[in-house]
C-alpha cells in the first residue's frame, strides 16, 4: 500500500503561530515524499480541526497522518483516537513537538520556521514505516494501595472503601493521622483538629475495607497499571496487636524516657508507648533503640523486662501476654489496581537559618511545636509559657520563615499567613500577649479566610511588615535586656527597628519529606523543581502522574491547607474509581519481540527488564517477552548484545528514518 | 608548593604588623609561596570609592595588570583589601566599557589588564587550597582547649562573593578547629566592628565594640580570633577605652587567625607580631606553652599527623 500522508500544522493560537510561521511549514509539508495533502489550522485538537483530519482520511483516502503540534503526552491520545474514528489504524500516526520543541523555546521567527520544517520532515519519513498495531485491554485488579495516612490518605481510602473495593492503608508511622493529628485549631473556623480528625481516623481503622498497615513501608513495586505488586516491610512492634488492649500499664512501669517525637520534643514519651492519646491503632509498640531489654538482648542480656513481669509489689505487668520481644519484621506482598500516594510534607528546619536562633536561643519556637504547646493535649496543657514556665507578654509571630525566600524554597507554602493568624487568635484567647505579626504580603485567598484576616486584625493584633533580618538576644538599651529583639526594617515607615519580645513563634514553611526521593523513584513519579511530586498537568489533570495507575493526593504534590488537601484526595479517589469501574484498561501496543533466531539465550535481556515480562524457554534455549507485562520501555532492545530484540513501533527503520528526516 | 602573588596592603605592614609578618611566618611550613607583588600600590579602600568610584577603580585595577604578568592568583591578607580589589575585579570582567576607560588610563604606565585574575582572601586560601585537614597535619602542637571566638567582621563576607554564609559564616571556625581549639558560639561573628568610624564618631563605635567583646566574653572566649586588621585595630587597641568608658575590665587579647596558625606550627610568637598587639596575649602564651610543657615532661608530646 502506497503511504498517502496528511500533515496537520496546529498554531495553537498563537502559542505556535507566534514564532513559527505554520502556512510555510505547511507548504514546505506539502512538498515531501509520500504527502497528500498538507494543511494548517488554527487548533487542531479542537472538534473541527479533528473533523478536518477525519475528512481528509475519508476523502482523500489518507493512510497515514503526522500532526505537528504539542507534546505526545498531551494531544497523542486525542489524535489517535480521531483517526481511529476515521478507520485508520491508530498507530499510523506521528506527532511532531513543534511548540515544547520550537515556539517555546525560540525567540528568532526564521530559525524557528526553520526547526519546525526538520522536525515535520522528520515525523513525515518516520510514518512512512509505521505499522498497524493492535492495542491489548488488561483486566484491573479492584484493589487500592494508599500510601501515607494522614488526612489525605484517610480520607482517599475511606471513600474507595465505602464504595465497595479493598484499600491497603499504609502508614510509617506506628499511627496514622500525620501532621493534622498534631494540630490544635483548623483555619479559619477554629474547629479543633483532632474533633474533626479522630473520627475518620477511627472509621479507617475499623471499616471492615481497609487493611490497615502501620508503622510499615513499601519496599518494592512493580507491575504495571491494573496489576502492580507491591512489597511491604511491616515493622516488628515487638507487641501481638491482636492481644494489646491499649490499657497502658506497661507504659506506666517503663523506666526509660526519651523525648517524644509527636509532641516535637517537648515532653517524653517512655520506651514502650503509645503514639498519642487517639492513635489508630489503639495499640503500644516498642522501640527498639531505647528498650533497655531489647538493647540487652543483642549483647546476649535478659535485662527489665518489667512492662512484661511487672514490679514487686507494684503494679502487674501485661496480663494478656501482648509483648513478644521475639517478634520479626514481616515482608508482606499485596496485589493492587492503582496507587494513591499521599506522603505528605516535612516542615522547614529554621536551625538552617541561624540569624533566627532557633537551637540557640530559649523561646524561639517553630509552629509545629507551638500547635502541641497551644493544644490542651499537649505538654503544657493548652498553657502558653516560656521555658522558665512563666507567661509571656509579648510574642512575635515570623512568616515565611524558609518560604519566599531564594536560599531556602522559592514557592509561597500556602499555609503559613493563616495558620499564623490563628495563632494570634489563640494567643489572645489564652493569654493577655501583645501578637506581632512580621509578614512581608497576607495570603487569605480561601473561602471565609479574608474575614478571618480582618477578624484578626480588629482583635488587635499587630501586622509589622518587613521579614526580620534577625532574632537576638543582645541587648542594647534597658528595655532590651532578658528579652528577645527582633530586627526588622518596618517597610510601611521606611525605617530600622528594634522589638523586644518574650517568645518567637517561627512560621516554617512546608517541605518535600526526606525520604522523597526514594518513593518518586519506587513509583516512577517525577518530580518538579521545588521537589514535590509532579502532577501530570496542573490544571486539568492534577492528581494523575506520568506513570498510569499512580495518583497523587495532598501535600507530597505541594504545599496546601485541608481543604485543598481532602479536596484533591477526593479527586483521587474518584481516579481509581473509575479504573476500577471500567475493569479493563488499554495497555500499550508497542511492545518488545525477539527474533528467536538471532537470540542466543543469554538472558541478558532478562536481568535488564524492569517489569519482568521476559522469561526464558529452557526448551528452545531462546528468550521470550510476555506481551501482557512488557510495557515497551526498550531497555531490553539496548541491553541484547546480539541485535535480537527489536521494539515495535521503535524500530531501527523508523527511528533512522526520522534521523534521516531532521538532517536533511 | 603552591604559588601566589601576594598583596599585603597598607595595614599589614603598619596598623596590623601582626598580620603581614604572620602570613609570611606561616606560607613555608604550609607548602605556600606568597609571592609579593612589585611595586605594588594602595587598594584604593572603601573612602576612595565613595568618592570618585572609576578613579577608585583605576587605582586597584594597577595591581591586578600587575599581577596579571604574572598570571598567579592574587592572594590578600587584608578583609578590606579583598573587598575593593574583589569589587573592581568584578566591575572589569563585567563591563567591558569600563574595562577599555581604565586600560586607557593604565596604558600610561605601559600596563593592560584582560580580566583573568582571581582575587582571593587568605582565609579561603587556607580553607579551600591547603584545607582544615592539612594545616591539622602540619601542626607541631593542638591548641587544644583553648577557647576562642572567630570574629569575622563584615568585609570578609559581604558583598556576597559566593564563598560563606553572608549571615552565619563558618570558615573561620573550622580553621580554629583545625589546630585543636574551641571555637566558642559567637552570635555577633559578622557584626560591625565600627571600622573608621573610630575616627569621627568613637562613642557609636565603642558601643559596638564593647558588644562584641561582652558577647565573646560571655561565651567562654580567651581571646578573639579575626583576619580582619581594621577589626583587630578596633578592638584591640580601643579595649582600654572600652574599659574606661563603660566601667568594664575586658582584657581579650585579638590574634590574627594566621598568628594562631603560626602558634601552633610552633612559630616563635615574636616572628608571628605578637608583641605588636596591644593587648597583651600573655595569657594565651602561657596558656599553650605551660600546656606543651606538661605535655613534654609526661612524654606525651601531642604531636599530630
Amino acid at each position: 500500500m502506497e503511504p498517502r500522508i496528511g500533515v496537520f500544522i496546529c498554531h495553537c493560537g498563537s502559542n505556535i503561530a507566534g514564532t513559527v510561521d505554520c502556512e510555510e511549514v505547511a507548504r514546505f509539508a506539502g512538498g515531501l515524499e509520500g504527502v497528500a495533502v498538507a494543511r494548517d489550522y488554527k487548533f487542531m485538537c479542537s472538534d473541527p480541526g479533528q473533523e478536518l483530519i477525519k475528512k481528509d482520511i475519508r476523502e482523500l483516502g489518507l493512510n497515514r497522518v503526522v500532526v505537528a503540534s504539542c507534546s505526545p503526552t498531551m494531544h497523542e491520545p486525542t489524535f489517535r483516537r480521531a483517526i481511529q474514528e476515521a478507520g485508520l489504524n491508530p498507530y499510523f500516526f506521528e506527532m511532531a513537538n513543534i511548540r515544547e520543541h520550537v515556539s517555546w523555546v525560540s525567540v528568532d521567527k526564521l530559525k524557528a520556521t526553520e526547526r519546525a520544517k526538520a522536525l515535520v520532515a522528520a515525523a513525515v519519513r518516520r510514518v512512512y514505516y509505521h505499522q498497524p498495531l493492535e492495542s491489548r485491554e488488561v483486566d484491573i485488579n479492584p484493589n487500592t494501595l494508599v500510601v501515607g495516612g494522614g488526612i489525605a490518605g484517610i480520607q482517599a481510602a475511606l471513600k474507595i472503601a465505602d464504595s465497595g473495593n479493598k484499600v491497603y492503608l499504609v502508614d510509617k508511622n506506628p499511627s496514622i493521622g500525620g501532621h493534622m493529628a498534631q494540630l490544635d485549631k483548623t483555619f479559619p473556623t477554629l474547629d479543633c483538629s483532632a474533633c474533626i480528625l479522630t473520627p475518620k481516623m477511627t472509621l479507617a481503622g475499623s471499616h471492615p475495607n481497609i487493611e490497615l498497615l502501620t508503622y510499615s513501608e513499601v519496599e518494592e513495586v512493580s507491575g504495571y497499571v491494573g496489576n502492580f505488586k507491591v512489597k511491604i516491610r511491616k515493622r516488628a512492634r515487638y507487641i501481638d496487636l491482636g492481644k494489646c488492649t491499649g490499657c497502658g500499664r506497661c507504659v506506666d512501669i517503663c523506666p526509660v524516657k526519651v523525648p517524644d517525637e509527636f509532641e516535637q520534643g517537648l515532653s517524653q514519651r517512655k520506651a514502650i508507648y503509645k503514639p498519642f492519646a487517639q492513635a489508630v491503632p489503639n495499640k503500644v509498640l516498642i522501640d527498639p533503640e531505647n528498650c533497655l531489654h531489647l538493647k540487652g538482648l543483642a549483647k546476649g542480656k535478659d535485662v527489665c523486662r518489667l512492662c512484661q513481669k511487672g514490679v514487686k509489689g507494684g503494679i502487674i505487668g501485661c496480663e494478656t501476654g501482648a509483648i513478644d520481644f521475639e517478634q520479626q519484621d514481616e515482608v508482606i506482598e499485596v496485589e493492587v489496581g492503582s496507587v494513591i500516594v499521599a506522603t505528605g510534607f516535612k516542615l522547614f528546619d529554621p536551625g538552617v537559618i541561624y540569624q533566627y536562633g532557633y537551637g540557640r536561643l530559649e523561646n524561639v519556637i517553630t509552629s509545629l511545636e507551638f500547635e502541641r504547646i497551644v493544644n490542651s493535649a499537649g505538654p503544657t496543657s493548652g498553657h502558653i509559657v516560656l521555658k522558665d514556665g512563666s507567661e509571656p507578654q509579648s510574642i512575635a509571630l515570623i512568616h515565611c520563615v524558609g518560604s519566599r525566600d531564594e536560599q531556602y524554597h522559592e514557592y509561597c507554602s500556602r499555609v503559613c499567613c493563616m495558620y499564623s493568624m490563628k495563632f494570634a487568635h489563640l494567643i489572645k484567647e489564652h493569654t493577655s500577649a501583645e501578637v506581632y505579626e512580621f509578614y512581608i504580603d497576607i495570603r487569605s485567598f480561601g473561602k471565609g479566610y479574608e474575614e478571618f484576616y480582618n477578624r484578626i486584625l480588629e482583635e488587635g493584633t499587630v501586622f509589622i511588615r518587613g521579614k526580620p533580618a534577625e532574632v537576638t538576644n543582645i541587648a542594647e538599651t534597658r528595655e532590651e535586656e532578658g528579652k528577645l529583639i527582633v530586627q526588622f526594617e518596618d517597610t510601611l515607615v521606611g525605617k530600622q527597628r528594634r522589638l523586644p519580645v518574650d517568645m518567637v513563634v517561627l512560621s516554617c514553611g512546608l517541605e518535600p519529606p526526606g525520604d522523597v526521593e526514594a518513593v518518586g523513584r519506587m513509583f516512577n513519579i517525577s518530580r518538579s523543581a521545588d521537589g514535590f511530586f509532579l502532577e501530570k498537568h496542573p490544571k486539568l489533570d492534577p492528581v494523575a502522574t506520568m506513570t498510569d495507575g499512580i495518583f497523587l493526593a495532598g501535600c507530597c504534590q505541594g504545599p496546601k491547607d485541608i481543604p485543598d488537601t481532602v479536596a484533591q484526595a477526593l479527586a483521587a479517589a474518584a481516579e481509581a474509581l473509575a479504573m476500577i469501574s471500567r475493569g479493563k484498561v488499554e495497555v500499550e501496543a508497542a511492545t518488545a519481540i525477539i527474533n528467536e533466531k538471532l537470540c542466543t539465550g543469554c538472558q541478558l535481556c532478562k536481568n535488564v527488564c524492569p517489569y519482568s515480562a521476559i522469561s526464558f524457554d529452557e526448551e528452545k534455549k531462546v528468550c521470550r517477552v510476555n506481551e501482557a507485562l512488557c510495557k515497551g520501555c526498550g531497555a531490553c532492545v539496548g541491553g541484547c548484545p546480539g541485535d535480537a530484540i527489536s521494539l515495535s513501533h521503535y524500530t531501527n527503520e523508523q527511528i533512522l528514518a526520522q534521523m534521516e528526516g531532521a538532517l536533511t | 608548593m603552591k604559588y601566589y602573588s601576594f598583596f599585603p596592603g597598607c595595614s599589614a605592614e603598619s596598623t596590623g604588623l601582626g598580620l603581614g609578618l604572620s602570613a609570611e611566618a606561616i606560607a613555608e611550613p604550609l607548602d605556600m609561596e606568597l609571592v609579593e607583588l612589585e611595586d605594588w600600590n594602595c587598594c584604593g579602600s572603601t573612602p576612595y570609592g565613595s568618592l570618585a568610584e572609576e578613579e577608585s577603580i583605576a587605582v586597584a585595577a594597577r595591581n591586578l595588570a600587575l599581577a596579571e604578568k604574572r598570571g598567579l592568583d592574587l592572594v590578600t591578607p587584608c578583609s578590606s583589601c579583598y573587598v575593593t580589589l574583589s569589587k573592581a575585579n568584578r566591575h572589569l570582567q563585567e563591563h567591558p566599557t569600563l574595562l577599555a576607560q581604565v586600560n586607557e588610563a593604565l596604558a600610561v604606565a605601559d600596563l593592560e589588564y584582560h580580566g583573568s585574575i582571581r582575587v582571593r582572601h587568605i582565609v579561603y586560601v587556607l580553607y579551600n587550597d591547603i584545607t582544615p585537614e592539612s594545616i591539622a597535619s602540619k601542626i607541631k602542637w593542638g591548641l587544644d582547649g583553648l577557647k576562642i571566638a572567630p570574629y569575622y567582621g563584615c568585609q570578609l563576607v559581604r558583598p556576597d562573593y559566593g564563598l560563606d554564609d553572608t549571615e552565619f559564616p563558618h570558615t573561620l571556625d573550622r580553621l580554629v578547629e583545625c589546630l585543636g581549639a574551641e571555637a566558642v558560639d559567637f552570635p555577633l561573628k559578622a557584626r560591625c566592628c565600627g571600622g573608621s568610624l573610630t575616627l569621627s564618631e568613637e562613642d557609636r563605635v565603642l558601643g559596638l565594640i564593647r558588644s562584641l567583646l561582652q558577647s565573646a566574653a560571655e561565651n567562654g572566649a580567651q581571646c578573639l580570633v579575626t583576619p580582619c586588621p581594621l577589626c583587630q585595630t578596633n578592638l584591640d587597641a580601643y579595649q582600654s577605652r572600652v574599659n574606661a568608658r563603660f566601667k568594664t575590665s575586658y582584657k581579650l587579647p585579638v590574634l590574627f587567625i594566621t598568628q594562631l596558625i603560626g602558634l601552633a606550627l610552633g612559630i616563635e610568637a615574636k616572628s608571628l607580631g605578637m608583641n605588636t598587639n596591644i593587648v597583651s596575649p600573655r595569657e594565651v602564651l602561657d596558656y599553650i606553652y605551660n600546656r606543651i610543657n606538661y605535655m613534654t615532661t609526661h612524654q606525651k608530646v601531642d604531636k599530630r599527623g
